[in-house]
């Protein structure tokens, strides 16, 4: 076999876009007819299929493949077409513009590179014409030309031409979106797509072709910061790799890598690869990757790896600018999924600020409902911290989308961190995890050796509910079993650790829980299940209990919940106990929701369903 | 980076959001130039490993060589096969005089359902290409089958920056394609640089013609060819205008809509 190198190409992708019948499709058509792309026999058997159904030829039915989409004359679903032309290799991408279609639309425009967007002169720029190029602002799609076709309809008349790109740059401007150019052309006769046209001596631009060539990849992504999502954590054989797309940035072996928002830290001791020789020391921007650590933290999927000069942003809130495609209008009460780069977390929308009509971006009130097709200014609050960053500063780890039930619902991009209660406490978390000095003996060696990891078992509740007696129950039945378990009795802080407090910060919450919250997690570094009650904090036990959590991430808490009536828990708990209990009945309720969670066996293998590290 | 590897990163991502989030996943395996390529990347993305079973449908009319070429490969890289027919068609002699479009639903979707419904699988990787045809073009990277295996290509879920579905309910799967942005061209180049061992078939063995896609032996013919070698292929490629599956009978008039429609590959 020649080991002869495929030649240096590159691929580009291209999406068509504009107001439904403005000729997307024809474009697409005449553009591979015009430069001797279609397959041998293409054009024929199109041709014939619409003599066989009594109905003109049209360049738009080489590409809508469906039955369907001939019979009524319109593209429904997005088509990925494949154009080589001097050394390049793109992908266009035809998007359809019917309305009803808006989801199929972003679905192609979300991974193009370049976009050109069509509209009719005859018709004037539309609806679906400003809905496109605000939903191309919104994907990050920076590059895009605007093509007025159907110019033989208006007698290629400049003024025209004229009056249309004034109008849709000044929509543009709005959107800050500045169009590499707007070509005057006829999709249907050809003019202006592979060739010039004779027909419109008055420009002097480049063609449709021209401008495809024009169009520049991008590449500036590798010399951004790293931001190396962690996909999935395998241990197929000897090597335990984390595999990853890098977004942004480079990495090399013996690199520090920081991941957020565990702030777990370890160097990179080789960058695995299947079939590649020598193995590679660096990796870049856009590579699916697997590297190995030189230390055998816990981090899972979701988390993003980063150097330490440059980390992403850690918060439950954030603000952002939101498409809905769903059936179902996004409802301010309701609890969705929330996807970033490789993390999923539960997210409830906190506050509409405003929803924007997209075709003439005026701000329509507030109100709790987006409706679908509709584009709208959020705050998001996720029911865990999440790390991010701004879209503006990067692409990839600053959008996310909804998931509604089954089906991704909804798009949006970052716009900034909204701060939460809990920035302080996790700032000091993050600054104290960073600095950590760690002994020979690793969370891994303890959680061989004890044959259990560490965890944190925290009862909430109000005072007089059964917490502290479940929690002495529950110690007691644990270390019977063999597991190292402690219970951290808040009171016997106060008249040691907290001593010092001035009696006002002992009455209050703030700094007793962050000194409660510090020394569970030192006990954690231990390797012991630490049982803990919010007793000490009486009713404060919601902030309490965030507080303990924010302190102790990202240990595993197993939450439980008492009251004598039903009332709601506070988020993330586990196991809700209402009224009158049977304690030994409960506490085996909480040792099963310890082996659900992995603390109990040991969840190492293939697969692993809970990973932490400490 | 040259476009391969871009290729190759996207298919790599696919592969592994696909091992993440389906628990009973598994990958067809046809041993053509484009399964074997995807079986090639997923022990990229495994690295080195195959971490699901592969499923041949053995309509029985395959080519000898394919399944010789199977097995070797199967055993030297320890793969998990999982063949699949639809024995009770067959055994009613079914064959593809009784009409292409009928043998292809008996003895291929059919049998894949059959599988499927077996096993269980809620995940099923293939190495569809979005330029082999046109419905095919219009493929997500991951598509749900409903309950009756059928693709509703109205309502195609919405696919974002990577963001794929990856949630279903109950009774229906996932189809994965991590080929999608592939071309004919681009495989060929794939298996000259990563040496991806492939059957002779593709190649002019001395006759004149060589098979440029694989299937049943009846309903495939090979084209008049010199290429001798990968690399012959490929210069071939370049300047061929002829549809690759040209010498697959299944594809003329409406045939490959119709059959994708009820859940052919």
């Amino acid at each position: 076999m020649s080991t002869t190198q495929a030649k240096p190409t590159e691929t580009l992708n291209i999406v068509i876009v504009g107001h439904v019948d403005h000729g997307k499709s024809t474009l697409l058509g005449r553009l591979y007819a015009d430069t001797g792309s279609l397959q041998d026999g293409k054009l024929e058997k199109v041709q014939a299929i619409c003599r066989q159904q009594g109905k003109e030829f049209e360049y738009a039915f080489l590409f809508d493949a469906f039955l369907e989409e001939q019979e009524q004359g319109i593209t429904i679903d997005t088509a990925r077409t494949f154009f080589k032309w001097n050394q390049r290799q793109y992908i266009i991408i035809d998007a359809p513009g019917h309305k009803e279609f808006l989801k199929n639309m972003v679905s192609g425009a979300a991974r193009a590179e370049a976009a050109l967007l069509l509209i009719d002169a005859l018709e004037g720029v539309k609806e679906q014409s400003k809905k496109h190029g605000y939903l191309l602002s919104l994907l990050g799609v920076k590059q895009v030309a605007v093509i007025v076709n159907k110019m033989d309809l208006v007698g290629y008349r400049q003024d025209v031409f004229e009056a249309i790109e004034k109008e849709y740059r000044e929509f543009l401007t709005q959107l800050k979106v500045t169009p590499e150019r707007v070509i005057p052309v006829s999709a249907k006769l050809g003019d202006n797509i592979a060739g010039p046209s004779g027909m419109m001596p008055w420009y002097h631009g480049p063609t449709v072709l021209d401008q495809l060539e024009l169009f520049r990849k991008e590449t500036a992504r590798s010399e951004q910061p790293l931001r190396f999502p962690v996909q999935d954590v395998y241990k197929f054989d000897a090597r335990r790799i984390l595999a990853g797309r890098i977004t942004a940035g480079r990495l090399r072996v013996g690199d520090r890598l920081i991941f957020s928002p565990s702030n777990k830290a370890a160097n990179i001791k080789s960058i695995e690869a299947f079939n590649v020789e020598p193995s590679p020391t660096e990796a870049v921007a856009g590579q699916s990757i697997g590297v190995t650590l030189d230390e055998q933290i816990f981090v899972e999927r979701g988390e993003i790896a980063s150097r330490q000069e440059s980390l992403p942003l850690v918060s439950t809130a954030f603000r952002v600018n939101l498409f809905w495609l769903g059936r179902r209008p996004l409802e301010q009460d309701r609890k969705y999924v929330l996807r970033l780069a490789t993390h999923e977390v539960d997210c409830q929308v906190a506050i509409v600020h405003r929803i924007v009509d997209a075709t003439d971006l005026a701000q329509q009130g507030g109100g709790s409902v987006v409706g679908r097709n509709q584009v709208a200014e959020l705050t998001i609050r996720t029911k865990s911290p999440i790390a991010f960053d701004p879209s503006s500063a990067f692409e990839a780890t600053g959008r996310f989308v909804i998931v509604d039930d089954y089906d991704i619902a909804g798009g949006g991009i970052i716009t900034e961190l909204v701060h939460d209660e809990q920035e302080f406490l996790r700032d000091e978390a993050r600054r104290r995890d960073f600095a950590w000095v760690k002994g020979e003996v690793g969370a891994e060696a303890r959680a061989q050796y004890y044959g259990h990891r560490a965890a944190v078992v925290l009862f909430t509740g109000a005072p007089h509910t059964g917490k502290s007696f479940l929690a002495r129950k529950l110690e007691a039945l644990l270390v019977a079993e063999g597991r190292h378990t402690y219970l951290l009795e808040g009171e016997n802080l106060r008249r040691g650790l907290d001593a010092d407090l001035a009696a006002s910060e002992r009455a209050a919450t703030t700094e007793m829980v962050r000194r409660y919250g510090e020394v569970a997690r030192l006990l954690i570094d231990t390797g012991l299940i630490v049982v803990t009650t919010t007793k000490t904090f009486a009713n404060a036990y919601r902030v309490a209990a965030q507080a303990i959590r924010t302190l102790v991430h990202p240990a595993p808490v197993i939450a439980v919940h008492m009251s004598k009536v039903n009332e709601e828990p506070p988020p993330d708990t586990d196991l809700q106990l209402v009224g009158a209990q049977d304690f030994d009945e409960a506490a085996r309720r909480i040792i099963e929701e310890l082996k659900k969670k992995g603390v109990l066996a040991q969840a190492i293998g293939a697969k692993p369903t809970f990973q932490y590290s400490i | 980076m040259n476009h391969l590897r871009q290729l190759e990163d996207q298919s790599v991502y696919i592969f592994r959001e696909a091992y993440k989030n389906f628990d009973n996943l598994a990958m067809l395996w046809s041993m053509g130039k484009d399964s074997t390529v995807l079986l090639w990347l997923a022990r990229k993305a495994f690295f080195g490993h195959v971490p699901f079973p592969l499923l041949h449908v053995d309509t029985s009319y395959k080519i000898p060589a394919m399944i010789e070429y199977r097995d070797r490969l199967a055993r030297e890289w320890r793969l998990n096969l999982v063949i699949g027919q639809n024995k009770q068609a067959l055994a009613e002699g079914m064959n593809s005089s009784l009409g292409r479009v009928t043998c292809c639903t008996a003895l291929k979707t059919n049998a894949l359902k059959m599988l499927v419904e077996e096993k269980g699988y809620t995940g099923i990787i293939l190495g569809v290409r979005a330029d082999e045809e046109g419905t095919r073009a219009k493929e997500r990277y991951f598509s749900p089958r409903d309950k009756n295996n059928e693709w509703d290509f109205r309502e195609q879920p919405p696919e974002l920056w990577d963001q794929f579905k990856t949630t279903f309910p109950a009774g229906t799967h996932i189809r994965i394609h991590p080929l999608l942005d592939w071309t004919e061209i681009n495989i060929w180049e794939y298996i000259r640089q990563e040496n991806i061992p492939f059957m002779d078939l593709y190649l002019d063995r001395g006759d004149g013609t060589r098979y440029r896609s694989l299937g049943c032996a009846p309903c495939t013919f090979p084209i008049k060819s010199t290429a001798k070698s990968v690399d012959d292929i490929i210069e071939e490629l370049r300047h061929t205008t002829v549809a690759e599956r040209a010498g697959r009978a299944q594809d003329e008039g409406r045939g490959m809509e119709l059959l994708r429609k009820d859940g052919y590959m």
